[in-house]
């Protein structure tokens, strides 16, 4: 009881705080399963309507949720797994090798990841149209994987620089070759990091907005926060029950992701594995 | 398999670690590589073992020069200090690991490791993790890791160092046998010189990079080439007095004087090294002083004397003297046993 009692005021500040959030979602959830009167906020009848964009046929003129998610579906996966394997073998030989330009190299992550993106999105723009990536699914992948990468791979780096380098020794007086050790004895030891790294850049190309909106507008590339802002765009009629009904949708993978892995997506910071 | 080492020379970008150092380890032989810190006995284990390139001479093994030949074709087995076991399997998957990757079948695997695994005691183990298991079984797993490949050749780098003192005291004598029971060639890298002295054949002594001295245990405590291995071995450790040659005399800094007709009589002044067993009341009397301090340590009693010249020596006696801090006394030498040594410090 006392202890619950020290805490107290801790809670009370932090129920306070937290409130508007709370309202917030209390009410894109309330909202997106009701209808309310014109003039009021109090519901009066439960309804799955809104959600109907996702069994009715699409309208004219607008992309099948279904594609569009897929679409997500793709770019995020894709991102997280090129941003995995990039850093995954990139970090390592920043790490443990010594090449030439080893410090440039390194100093370099740390700018290109302090830099902010939107500045680079012209130039990006100009290359991608001349490349001919403008507007496909392709080009905007390249284009967030990139940019995650120095994240990655500084994230990366810090584990692997946790692992002890008489393991590696080890293996290699075990006979193995350096592939092999890294394959069998240190890749193991930083899948915590790889773990963490893949569900956050996951979620990062979920949610991101701003390099499709620009690179990509058309429909075929379609993703879901495109889609959403396409909804309210489109000004003749704005359908607000959609909106969040479609927002609900497109928050629904993130919620359950960061559910389930919460305590893994922890270890990002904690950065590294005790034996 | 013999080892040996021709003018080997190491260097890290602009500092030479060691240089031109000569060193055959015999077949069969546990050699300890001893010495302070920092004198180079890892960086002379990874050229061993290959983890660090030769800038200059050879390593050959038997007859084969493995100079400039990858660790993974050496086929040395190695214990590190922090063990170094793979946190992510098990004890019996760790000792397997070098047989896998060998691409031993899997029952050869499984016999050899069960064999290795007796002769370490660690069968209970094999299913364990290493963050299961103590120090002492850590290590043995280390150990059972380095052995099963049937090695040419085992290095282990300070491999007790991180156990308790009774523990260290087990795995001396379980080292030692398992290396005597698998007639491997051996070279133990050390600091500590009672595991040196009861572990090896052998014993290398180093000091910044080079190797002053190389002999049996009993030899090097008896005869020691130098004023630093004097200084070295022992413990508690040698002291050191400054003597005039006067005729067939030496004279101590206190007025006592020492017979010797050895002596060449060009040299003038010397360094006599006395250990701390070699003073005492037993030898007679002639050299007095104060007791300074008493250590008391079980079995025995260590004195540090301060003489009237002010200079200090040190005894070893066994427990039951009366004596307290600042007690006169009035103790001999042994003189068989005094190391004479010239002022640069080499033995005369
Ligand atoms: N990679 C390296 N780069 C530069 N200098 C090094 C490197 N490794 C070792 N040295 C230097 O070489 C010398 C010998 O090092 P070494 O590790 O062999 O000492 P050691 O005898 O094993 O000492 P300890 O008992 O402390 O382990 C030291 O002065 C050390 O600073
Ligand atoms: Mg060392």
């Amino acid at each position: 009881m006392s202890h619950n009692f020290r805490h107290w005021p801790i809670i009370v500040i932090l129920s306070i705080v937290s409130l508007p959030l709370i309202i917030m979602f209390t009410f894109q959830i309330i909202d997106t399963f009701t209808t309310h009167p014109i003039d009021s906020m109090i519901p009066d009848k439960i309804t799955f309507e809104q959600f109907s964009f996702l069994w009715d046929e699409a309208e004219t003129g607008r992309a099948n949720i279904w594609e569009v998610t897929l679409n997500t579906f793709i770019f995020a996966t894709t991102t997280a797994v090129v941003v995995c394997t990039v850093s995954m073998t990139t970090a390592y030989a920043l790490s443990r090798l010594n090449f030439p330009f080893r410090r440039f190299f390194l100093g370099g992550l740390i700018i290109l990841h302090a830099f902010p993106t939107v500045t680079l999105i012209i130039a990006i723009f100009l290359i991608l149209q001349i490349i001919g990536l403008y507007d496909t699914l392709m080009g905007v992948i390249m284009v967030k994987a990139a940019l995650e990468l120095p994240f990655g791979i500084w994230i990366m780096k810090g584990f692997y620089d946790n692992v002890p380098w008489e393991i590696e020794m080890a293996g290699v007086q075990d006979g193995a070759s350096r592939f092999t050790v890294w394959w069998k004895l240190v890749l193991p030891q930083v899948q915590p990091g790889i773990f963490a790294l893949m569900i956050f850049s996951f979620l990062s190309g979920w949610s991101e907005f701003l390099l499709p909106q620009v690179l990509a507008p058309g429909n075929d590339a379609q993703v879901l926060s495109t889609y959403m802002t396409a909804l309210i765009a489109d000004d003749t009629k704005i359908d607000f029950a959609l909106f969040k009904a479609v927002g609900m949708f497109y928050a629904l993978p993130v919620i359950a992701i960061y559910l389930i892995f919460q305590n893994k997506l922890m270890n990002i910071y904690g950065g590294g594995t005790k034996g | 398999m013999q080892i040996t080492l021709q003018n080997f020379t190491k260097t890290f970008d602009d500092v030479t670690v060691i240089e031109d150092m000569n060193l055959e380890v015999k077949d069969g032989e546990m050699l300890a590589l001893l010495g302070p810190s920092g004198c180079g006995k890892s960086t002379t284990l990874f050229a061993i073992c290959g983890i660090h390139r030769v800038n200059g001479g050879k390593i050959l093994f038997g007859d084969s020069d493995v100079s400039d030949l990858p660790s993974q074709k050496r086929n040395v087995g190695v214990v590190f200090q922090s063990y170094a076991l793979y946190p992510h399997m098990n004890a019996y998957e760790n000792i397997a690991f070098p047989l896998k990757v060998r691409k031993d079948k899997p029952a050869d695997i499984k016999r050899q490791v069960h064999e290795i695994a007796k002769l370490t005691h660690i069968e209970e183990l094999l299913e364990r993790k290493p963050g299961q298991l103590s120090g002492g079984q850590q290590q043995r797993v280390a150990l059972a890791r380095a052995l099963v490949r049937k090695p040419d050749i085992l290095l282990l780098d300070e491999p007790l160092a991180n156990l308790d003192a009774k523990l260290r005291l087990e795995m001396r004598a379980e080292i030692r046998r398992i290396q005597l029971e698998t007639g491997i060639t051996a070279i133990l890298v050390t600091h500590d010189q009672v595991e040196a002295m009861s572990m090896c054949d052998r014993i290398a002594l180093m000091h910044d990079g080079k190797i002053v001295q190389l002999d049996k245990p009993s030899e090097m405590y008896d005869n020691p080439a130098n004023k630093f291995v004097a200084d070295f071995l022992g413990n508690p450790p040698i002291t050191f007095l400054d003597a005039k040659h006067q005729g067939d005399l030496l004279v101590l800094p206190n007025g006592h004087e020492i017979k010797n007709t050895k002596l060449n009589a060009a040299i003038e002044m010397l360094q006599i090294g006395i250990r701390p067993e070699c003073f005492g009341p037993q030898f007679g009397t002639g050299i007095k002083g104060v007791v300074k301090f008493i250590e008391k340590q079980g079995r025995e009693e260590l004195f540090d004397i301060e003489l009237t010249d002010g200079s200090q020596l040190r005894s070893i006696q066994s427990s039951g003297s009366n004596l307290s801090i600042g007690d006169d006394i009035d103790w001999g030498l042994a003189l068989d046993d005094l190391l004479l040594f010239d002022m640069q410090g080499d033995r005369l």
